[in-house]
């Protein structure tokens, strides 16, 4: 294109030479700060090449004369994190379980805490509402097999429920009734008949008063003359509305029949005492705990404001 | 008007790509601009240095100061008003009305936030008066410029820049008060021992104040500013500008050549005390410029020249493009007041104004009490062992007064039930439950409700109400689910 550059007459600026339609454009000089801070940006530019990884090379990229990596800032924070929670997680270690109601602060902490555990080791079985399933006990409603007390649940998580190799597990056994040919099949039925007239499922009837002896000769030992359970053993409480296997008639004759047997590992050796200790906190809380310690009903609880429950277990920047 | 040297370069040379910058000397000059623009230079920066010093009691709970950005505890205040995070629509909304606050002031008058306002304009006139004291006025200072380096010049030069420093440290470390508690904050400063965020920002905004008002100036309007450039595109021929009147003024000529030649020359005497006076040093008699911050000045020196030589004021002035045309036909301008009479005036002080309104409505109406609740839907509801059903809430007491608050929560509908929180025994299940909240913050509470075994699914409220003389409260409707069909 020919130079048609001329100079403007009301800016005293050449033009760049182009011409659309009578429109042309100035050729303004960039100010020379401008330049320098480009060249300011290239000398940056390179010391960020030296300093930090910056060229791929395939496998991985040239490491920064820093040795900065961004996993290393990730287990710079972690660890800083874990820094900022010990001072926490050392309290909780050194309060006994019971005690802990009488410190809101670290109750929270300990309850977040168990929630964020509990996620991670327990909804495999108990659903991650802890709602739990058939033959998972459901751990917010107030029907307890072992213990509802914050002692007990400490308990029954650090031995576990039948778990081999640990002495001091949690255990029982019902015989199996039908299985092993203890009660005829008529019998299991009036058994049932007769458990489920207890927790009001079904009319007392004639089988059912037949079941009554059954049930006072060979059940009555572990689930009690008025089938309310007995915690020692684990056994259930039959006269309520909560049935680990199921309600219906046809679970209750097949548990009379073939009792199955839930295991619930032992946490002790695999969770630190304190995640336990807060995992026992979480789970008395949500809602059928029993023997509450102190309820510090109408005090202000100095809740952790905005942050919410699950930050609690951190402290505050 | 083609300047020879200049084509010749563009023809036989490279073309010029850098250039640099053409220094500012601008000249002292008196007047009814010039005044108006001390008194606004003043008052800016008294607000901006004087604002967190200012106490406003809140009581035993809240911090008294008077404007405070508290970021760490999520609060805003400002003197009566108190923002919490989730209200930051006011914030927001202030930030659109100064949006179309400059519209509304560039289609009412012009450029004038650039002339007299801006921070750019308020710091690069204190720094300009710096330059003045220690390196006199105009000529002086040219004269200093081009004075080759020696100690007295760099004596000179360092004392000014000291200054500069100084007026930076005050303006960069005056920024952090307005983020803590301005007296702690003080003496933590002087102390070694305030949060390094604190002597980060001072360093980063002394170090800008420093860079961009004592060296980069008018460039930062030129080229760095995007408002100048908006508003090339606002401007129409209804905006107010300062304009140089050439029907008036043209040709120029000097006293002696206009005596010599009477009738013959405009006005215009060609003493280039427009330009001397000019802080971002435009020629205004060559039209409009982007380079103009319709600061006035010129206007001050054009009046006193046109005093001196016993001409009538005004040869430069506020007119609008409308203006120049009327002129030039000889029929007189519009008044500037009228000038606002105008629909884009109108419907930007509208907009401004409504949103004003609504924000003020918004602050006047809000109750400092509320209820959040969400129901937990992981179990959705549980059957207990005696048959009953029960449903879990999480509930959320916000106390926004600067004071402890005792709440009392109750259930509205679904008869025969109770509830208790996490905080409590079973026991102690009722239809109320009573809290009393921390000042200024809120409280959470696991709640759970239990209804009779045959209690249908069916909708139901909590109902808060706060202790207290206003007896401020607040309900939320929420779902309680049961086994079997939902309604």
């Amino acid at each position: 294109m020919a130079n048609k550059s001329r100079i403007d007459e009301a800016t005293q600026t050449e033009t760049v030479g182009h011409e659309w339609d009578g429109i042309e454009e100035l050729n303004t000089p960039l100010p020379r700060w401008w330049l320098w801070t480009f060249y300011a940006c290239i000398v940056f530019a390179i010391g960020y090449v030296v300093v930090y990884p910056a060229i791929p090379m395939g496998q991985k990229a040239t490491e920064g004369t820093l040795g900065w990596t961004s996993r290393g800032q990730l287990k710079a924070e972690m660890t800083a994190a874990e820094a900022g929670r010990a001072r926490t997680l050392e309290l909780i270690a050194a309060t006994p379980i019971e005690s802990l109601a009488g410190n809101p602060q670290l109750l929270s902490a300990a309850r977040a805490g168990g929630a964020a555990a509990f996620k991670v080791n327990c909804v495999q079985c108990h659903g991650s509402g802890a709602a739990g399933s058939s033959g998972y006990p459901n751990l917010n409603d107030d029907d307890w097999l072992w213990g509802g007390d914050l002692a007990s649940i400490h308990q029954t998580l650090l031995h576990g429920i039948r778990q081999p190799g640990d002495d001091q597990t949690r255990t029982s056994m019902m015989p199996a009734f039908g299985k092993d040919g203890i009660l005829t099949p008529a019998q299991v039925d009036d058994a049932a008949s007769f458990v489920l007239s207890l927790s009001g499922k079904e009319k007392p009837s004639p089988a059912s008063q037949r079941g009554k002896a059954t049930f006072e000769v060979n059940c009555a030992a572990c689930h009690g003359i008025d089938g309310k359970g007995g915690r020692p053993f684990g056994a259930p409480n039959l006269a309520d509305a909560i049935g680990l296997y199921g309600t219906a008639r046809a679970d209750v004759v097949k548990q009379i029949t073939a009792p199955r047997h839930g295991v619930m590992p032992a946490w002790g050796g695999r969770l630190d005492p304190v995640t336990i200790k807060m995992l026992a906190v979480y789970v008395h809380s949500l809602g059928g705990g029993e023997d509450f310690a102190a309820a510090p009903v109408a005090a202000a609880t100095p809740a952790p404001t905005q942050t919410g429950p699950a930050e609690a277990g951190h402290e505050q920047p | 008007m083609n300047n020879p040297e200049k084509l010749a370069l563009v023809e036989g040379q490279p073309v010029q790509l850098y250039a640099k910058r053409e220094p500012v000397f601008n000249k002292r000059i008196d007047g009814k601009f010039r005044r108006i623009k001390w008194a606004i230079m003043v008052a800016c920066l008294a607000i901006y240095w004087i604002t967190p010093w200012i106490r406003w009691d809140r009581g035993p709970y809240s911090p008294d100061q008077a404007v405070l950005i508290d970021l760490a505890h999520r609060r805003f205040y400002m003197f009566g008003i108190e923002i919490w995070p989730q209200e930051f629509y006011f914030v927001a909304g202030l930030l659109i009305m100064a949006g179309i606050g400059l519209f509304l002031i560039t289609s009412a008058v012009g450029r004038a936030w650039c002339g007299y306002a801006c921070p750019q304009t308020v710091w690069t006139d204190l720094f300009q008066h710096v330059d003045r004291f220690f390196d006199g006025d105009r000529n002086a200072r040219f004269r200093l410029y081009k004075a080759p380096w020696g100690p007295a010049k760099i004596a000179r030069r360092l004392a000014k820049w000291s200054v500069y420093l100084l007026i930076s440290f005050a303006t960069g470390g005056a920024w952090i008060f307005y983020f803590a508690d301005a007296p702690t904050l003080q003496h933590e400063f002087w102390t070694g021992t305030a949060a390094p965020v604190a002597y980060g920002t001072t360093l980063v905004l002394t170090l800008t104040t420093f860079v961009l008002g004592g060296f980069m100036r008018e460039q930062v309007c030129i080229y760095m500013c995007p408002w100048p450039r908006i508003q090339t595109a606002m401007l129409d021929e209804k905006s107010l500008i300062v304009t140089y009147k050439d029907w008036r003024g043209e040709p120029r000529g000097s006293l002696k050549k206009a005596q010599k030649n009477p009738g013959e020359f405009g006005d215009c005497i060609d003493c280039d005390q427009c330009v001397a006076v000019c802080p971002t040093g435009v020629d205004i008699r060559k039209g409009p410029d982007i380079g103009c911050i319709t600061c006035a000045l010129c206007i001050d020196a054009c009046d006193r020249v046109m005093k001196e030589t016993g001409r009538p004021r005004g040869l430069i002035d506020y007119a609008t493009l409308d203006d120049a045309v009327q002129e030039k036909a000889g029929k007189p301008p519009t008044r500037h007041l009228k000038l606002i009479w105008r629909p884009r005036t109108l419907v930007y002080f509208g907009v401004w104004s409504t949103i004003g309104l609504g924000l003020l409505f918004l602050l006047g109406t809000r109750v400092h009490t509320d209820l959040n609740v969400s129901k937990d839907r992981n179990p959705p509801f549980m059957l207990m062992s005696d048959g009953s059903v029960r449903n879990a809430y999480a509930v959320r007491l916000r106390n926004m007064e600067g004071r402890p608050r005792e709440m009392e929560i109750t259930i509205e509908g679904l008869p025969g039930a109770v509830m208790w929180s996490d905080d409590m025994s079973r026991d102690q299940a009722g239809r109320k439950l009573v809290r009393k909240v921390t000042a200024d913050e809120t409280q959470s509470l696991h709640v759970y409700v239990v209804a009779p075994a045959d209690m249908a699914a069916q909708d139901f409220a909590f109902k808060l109400q706060a202790a207290g003389q206003e007896r401020e409260q607040d309900m939320q409707d929420v779902q309680f689910d049961a086994p079997g069909e939902t309604p």
